[in-house]
């Protein structure tokens, strides 16, 4: 990415302009969320002005419009996917009810007394607390693939946890905390050795890395649209028609069904199975385009830009005496977490907000891995393919004043 | 000094800076300079835990008059146990159940106590008011 295509896509993206405490702002907090493009936020506006109206039931004009962008928008997130069949995508609020739709429906249909479900030590609580949900109803147990002190997945133990009653594997692409891209290609070969399907929890790697799910053989792939650029409260699930079929539907309503009598209700087919009331085809259809936008820029590219500030970065703050990166996978994504000395995260986090610079601090909704690794929390910088190594260097600026004054 | 003297005080101590970095300077010393509670009394039941920071609480009261102690691992909130102290420490548990505190807006800190930053500040208020109320309660029986 040269600095012309750099300052272009910064132009796209208005709130970068802002001002913080009469600060430039500094958006280092892209794992929580991502900032909006204005295609992105004029394509909501042009949908409550010129394209609303309820979808898939109305005979009317401006019903037809809605529903062909809705489902228009459903074909683009199955290309972006890479997707065998857009009936094998269904829109939901986000990643953590995608999980939940999977742990329901699917923990219903195949999920027993005595069986067991995998997930890994460094999940975020999304992918694990509805397992845990899971377990509790139907007596199941979860099992949790350990990792080494750099923030990999130990796969031997991964192998020892896969056994007859496992019933299915459900890991993060990309690791929230420690930026680590775990090895899914080869956790969903194991698994599958086994018969035993595979969910992978996308939130944080759909926006940074190219994700194929045919190729990657996943049988559940989630992520969410606020965190690729998209609005809030519309993500999608991808699952294999097969598993999506044999599934009971995960809540009830309209759009979900084919007849209803006070005797039987029969279930609509794949995808309207899983979308019971009215969609949020506005919320769809500025993901589609959120998802244009990054394919324009080109995936291959953005993942270079941030590997570029991801190696920047990780260098300067080694620059500071004390300084501590937790998470050194050899394959990571631009997610930097650290601890200096023994300066509280909270600290950190309140004065660089002062300065103007956006980072999260905390244990980032990953409780059990800040525990296993027996700190507090950490400070956490995520970058996105809008920010750039002046920022860092600003950021390095602010960091060593903030721990001058803490230390 | 009444509770809102005290008050009146630390607005006024803090009204001198206008950049964000010299308050929180003054509060990172504050903190450092805050007497540390005892290992004895880190149990677990004197911990108000926040999602992001701890912050430990004990009090005592003699002939009438309640003393705090408390402390945080995270030194801002340390600067911020330290103003408290310093306003509801040394009165009466009267004094303290009737305060309206409103030192923290004042001088800028609020967002540290909104229930979203979770950093055990505003369990800790209430903790105190708490404490006052039971010896109170213990006082009258």
């Amino acid at each position: 990415m040269n600095e012309q295509e750099l300052q272009n896509i910064r132009a796209d993206f208005p709130i970068l302009q802002e001002k913080i405490y009469n600060k430039d702002l500094i958006y280092f907090d892209n794992g929580a969320t991502t900032q909006k493009p204005r295609c992105v936020v004029e394509k909501i506006e042009e949908g409550y002005y010129h394209l609303n109206a309820n979808i898939h039931r109305g005979v009317h004009f401006l019903s037809q419009k809605a529903t062909e962008a809705h489902e228009a928008a459903r074909t683009t997130v199955a290309e972006f996917l890479h997707a065998s069949k857009r009936e094998e995508i269904i829109f939901t609020r986000g990643t953590t009810e995608a999980i939940n739709l999977v742990a329901s429906s699917f923990g219903e249909a195949f999920c027993h007394e005595g069986d067991e479900i995998i997930v890994s030590v460094m999940e975020h609580h999304s992918n694990i607390v509805p397992w845990q949900m899971l377990c509790e109803r139907k007596g199941l147990t979860l099992r949790v693939i350990p990792m080494n002190e750099f923030g990999e997945l130990n796969i031997d133990e991964y192998k020892k946890l896969l056994n007859s009653r496992t019933r299915i594997v459900s890991v993060g692409h990309v690791s929230n905390v420690l930026g680590t891209i775990n090895p899914v290609a080869e956790i969903i070969t194991l698994a599958h050795n086994q018969n035993i399907p595979v969910l992978v929890d996308g939130a944080q790697s759909v926006p940074h890395i190219p994700v194929n799910v045919m190729e990657l053989d996943a049988d559940f792939y989630v992520f969410s649209g606020h965190k690729i650029y998209g609005p809030t409260g519309i993500g999608a699930l991808y699952g294999k028609e097969k598993w999506l079929n044999a599934m009971p539907p995960y809540q009830g309503g309209g759009e979900m069904i084919s007849t209803v009598t006070f005797k039987k209700t029969t279930y609509n087919e794949l995808p309207f199975k899983f979308e019971a009331g009215t969609p949020d085809y506005i919320g769809s259809t500025a993901l589609a385009e959120a998802l244009r936008y990054v394919q324009d820029i080109g995936i291959e590219k953005i993942a270079a830009h941030e590997h570029d500030l991801l190696i920047y970065g990780t260098q300067r703050l080694m620059e500071i005496e004390g300084m501590r990166i937790i998470g050194t996978a050899k394959n990571k994504s631009a997610v930097i977490s650290f601890l200096v000395g023994n300066i509280h995260p909270y600290d950190v986090g309140m004065l660089l907000d002062k300065l103007g610079i956006a980072v999260r601090t905390g244990h980032h909704c990953a409780q059990p891995l800040i525990d296993s690794l027996g700190i507090a929390g950490t400070v956490r910088a995520s970058f996105a393919f809008y920010n750039t190594k002046e920022e860092i260097d600003e950021f390095i600026k602010a960091l060593k004043r903030v721990v001058e004054m803490l230390s | 000094m009444t509770i809102n003297e005290l008050q009146d005080s630390i607005i006024e101590e803090f009204s001198m800076f206008d950049d964000w970095m010299d308050k929180y300077s003054l509060l990172i010393d504050l903190g450092n300079s805050l007497q540390p509670i005892t290992d004895q009394d880190k149990t677990p039941q004197n911990i108000i835990e926040g999602c992001q920071s701890r912050v430990w609480l004990n009090a005592e009261m003699n002939n009438g008059i309640i003393t705090y102690r408390g402390e945080s691992d995270a030194v801002l909130v340390k600067g911020i146990v330290s103003l408290l102290i310093q306003v509801l420490s040394g009165h009466t548990p009267d004094e303290i159940i009737n305060t309206e505190l409103y030192f923290i807006e004042k001088i800028g800190l609020r967002e540290h106590l909104s229930p979203t930053r979770s950093n055990g500040l505003l369990a800790m208020i209430k903790q105190m008011k708490m404490y006052a109320l039971a010896f109170k309660a213990k006082a009258n029986s």
